[in-house]
């Protein structure tokens, strides 16, 4: 059985540590052999993306010391995931120790549907829900076809939520614009980033969602922050949150 | 560094409806664009081998120029090179100077606007009429364009009804886009009629045949090009396609990906002056090569200038063209001006969520996202990124670096979140909690559930 190192970013840990533990329940009750590391803090993306790749560089030193061992490394996150897959290699350069650890490192979504190939997904969730995509899993991972690309369909978090019981993925006009969240970007250019975030959930409730789900917590925190200010009653939920209660099977 | 971006676009969305309807206008060309690509099977087939032949164009940039210019002087047609702008402008200026040109008409080129030809002949007694309607509607204005192929997207019908009441003279208060064109038809019928010159842009030279292709929706290139008997043409050095038969490739991205449509209204081919006339082609430079010289950035000269980027780029969408400090604005402006100067353009970089959809939309995959990444980390190292966010970044390296400092520091955050908000507001806090609640903080972090939950220990 693979040795999972569960890679759970700096601001879940601190912000949302139920998201780290419905990943870690998803990841179980697979019969995953899931180990948490506890020395781990960050990857360094909030460095990298303002251009202090100096800064950076330990943290992705330090990456990969600590889950160099591991089978694979799973993350309820896709734009970290993203860094360590591709950024890693420009901080650090390449090496075959780089090379493989990338290639075994996955978002929670992508390690359900590609390498556990989870097919059954037995379970309920009884709500109306709006997918947001975010940018790093989309366009940098691959999670789902974006908007732009003209290549066949597929959306890898759809294909796990859609198979719950009364769950209804809405159709958003936008299926895949930014919510403006963007690290450093959503307090450097704060107008931009609230006026994009507001526009985002205006299009979750012109399609009528009851729930915001995204696999990144990040762009979500920026959203939950925009309703919670407006004092809307739309949750944002982490896709592992929904899938904690279900049954996954390959 | 300069806050130029972020200060202009909060200044563009605090009209919030103004925003709302400039997104909206550029989302429908969007959404335009994506029925256009999705009507080709073999569209992404289609970008690749768009940006294989950019990519491999540029590798031999020199040698198909040079056959450009031999077979273009077989044509009848007089090949310049101009190293940068002012070069151009001088070169520009003394062709019309020669056969005493005072009346010029131009279709549109983002060149000379780099260039600045329109004030070097001005100030030389020529008189330079932009004929593209949205070209005319700023030179009226005396703005400079908003965007690369809609100038004017930034102006409601109503203003431009406005301020051609005021400069042509039409009627008051009118603001059907039809009467509205009619009128500037009229008027730019007689500077057609009155010009000695035409001027135009280039979107493909061919090197194989000698030819430049120029592609325009309103015809205007074609008037100002077959009734004066001078016609001269600027070219950026990236223009150049190897041969004749590449051209569709990028024929059948440009316009889909420019406005949806399956092709532009106009696509001319010259290949030679008209009878009795002259055709002038001026190569440009201005700083072309070192861009070619830069490895990471080699790629932005594959750009056709599409104005996808724009359309997609919710940024764009959102904080206007005048927000960008370079002529071009959006993801391939923010690529390209701080190349040009990067203490100057120091915030465009920075004014990007780096969403990704620019690279994922543009027609020659150019990795603009990546790019404008790529840029940041140069304005860092040319120190021009402000001292307190250098300062800052050290420090959050150096506290996410040491695992005790890191919970301590967390631990810190989330006691201010819960007892002294206020606190919490402090630095860049503030902007966040300008229209945003913080998140609520825990009572224990995942670490300690995971360390204290038996439950959760064992496999």
């Amino acid at each position: 059985m693979p040795r999972v190192g569960l890679f759970i970013p700096c601001y879940v840990d601190q912000f949302y540590p139920e998201v780290g533990l419905a990943t870690l329940r998803v990841l179980r009750r697979l019969g995953a052999d899931v180990d948490y590391p506890e020395e781990q803090t960050c990857c360094g993306q909030p460095m990298y993306n303002s251009g202090c790749a100096d800064d950076a560089r330990p943290l992705a030193e330090r990456f990969l010391r600590i889950f160099g061992a591991y089978d694979h490394v799973v993350a309820p996150s896709g734009s970290c995931v993203s860094m360590v897959r591709l950024h890693f290699r420009e901080l650090l350069g390449d090496s075959k120790e780089l090379r493989e650890l990338a290639a075994r490192t996955y978002e929670l979504c992508e390690y359900l549907v590609d390498v556990v190939k989870v097919r059954s997904v037995d379970g309920e969730f009884r709500k109306r829900v709006g997918l947001h995509r975010s940018c790093h899993g989309l366009r940098e991972l691959r999670l789902a076809r974006a908007s732009e690309r003209m290549d066949p369909p597929f959306d890898k978090a759809t294909q796990l939520l859609a198979q719950l019981r009364g769950c209804t993925l809405v159709n958003l006009e936008r299926p895949d614009e930014c919510c403006g969240f963007g690290g450093t970007f959503a307090v450097n250019e704060e107008a931009v980033s609230c006026l994009m975030g507001r526009d985002r959930i205006a299009d979750h409730e012109k399609a009528g969602a009851e729930v915001i789900a995204g696999y990144d917590m990040s762009c979500l925190m920026h959203l939950g922050g925009l309703l919670r200010r407006q004092q809307k009653a739309i949750p944002v939920l982490h896709v592992a949150q929904i899938l904690e209660q279900a049954r996954l099977a390959p | 560094m300069n806050q130029f971006h972020p200060e202009q676009a909060a200044a563009f969305a605090r009209d919030e409806a103004h925003a709302h309807w400039h997104d909206t206008a550029l989302w429908f060309v969007r959404v335009k664009r994506d029925r256009a690509a999705a009507s080709v099977p073999e569209w992404e087939r289609l970008r690749d081998t768009a940006s294989a032949l950019k990519a491999h164009t540029l590798s031999r940039l020199a040698e198909y120029l040079e056959e450009f210019e031999r077979n273009a002087r077989q044509n009848g047609i007089t090949v310049h090179w101009a190293r940068d702008g002012a070069e151009h402008n001088r070169i520009v200026s003394e062709i019309l100077a020669q056969r005493g040109v005072t009346r010029l008409v131009k279709s549109k080129s983002m060149l000379t606007e780099e260039c600045g030809l329109n004030p070097y002949l001005e100030a030389r007694g020529v008189e330079v009429v932009d004929t593209d309607l949205g070209e005319r509607i700023v030179q009226l204005a005396a703005e400079p364009p908003s965007h690369i192929v809609m100038p004017a997207i930034h102006r409601k019908k109503e203003e431009i009804g406005a301020l051609f009441h005021d400069k042509l003279g039409t009627a008051q208060g009118l603001s059907d886009p039809k009467v509205l064109t009619e009128a500037a038809r009229q008027h730019l019928r007689k500077k057609f009629l009155g010009a000695q010159a035409g001027l135009t842009g280039v979107n493909f030279a061919i090197a194989e045949t000698g030819g430049i292709v120029v592609v325009t929706n309103e015809g205007n290139a074609d008037m100002g090009t077959s009734l004066p008997p001078l016609h001269i043409a600027s070219m950026g050095v990236e223009k150049v396609i190897p041969r004749a038969r590449d051209l569709g490739i990028f024929l059948r991205l440009l316009a889909r990906s420019a406005t949806g449509q399956p092709v532009s209204s106009y696509t001319t081919h010259f290949h030679g002056p008209m009878a009795g006339g002259e055709l002038h082609v001026v190569v440009v430079d201005n700083g072309r090569s070192d861009i070619l010289a830069r490895e990471a950035f080699r790629r932005s000269l594959s750009c056709i200038r599409c104005g996808a980027c724009l359309n997609t780029c919710p940024v764009y969408r959102r904080s206007g063209g005048y927000s960008y400090s370079y002529l071009i604005p959006g993801p391939i402006g923010s690529v390209l001006g701080p190349q040009r100067d990067a203490a100057a353009h120091a915030s465009l970089p920075f004014a990007s969520s780096l969403c990704g959809s620019c690279s994922d939309v543009c027609p020659v995959k150019i990795d603009l996202h990546h790019e404008i990444l790529v840029l940041r980390e140069e304005i860092r190292a040319k120190d021009i990124l402000p001292l307190g966010k250098r300062v800052g970044m050290k420090m959050t390296g150096f506290v996410l670096s040491r695992p005790a400092l890191y919970r301590a520091a967390g631990r810190l955050v989330r006691w201010v979140l819960r007892g002294a908000p206020p606190l919490a507001r402090l630095g860049p806090g503030g902007a966040w909690a300008r229209q945003r609640e913080f998140p609520v903080p825990p009572e224990k972090t995942f670490r300690e559930l995971w360390k204290s939950s038996g439950e959760e220990r064992k496999g």
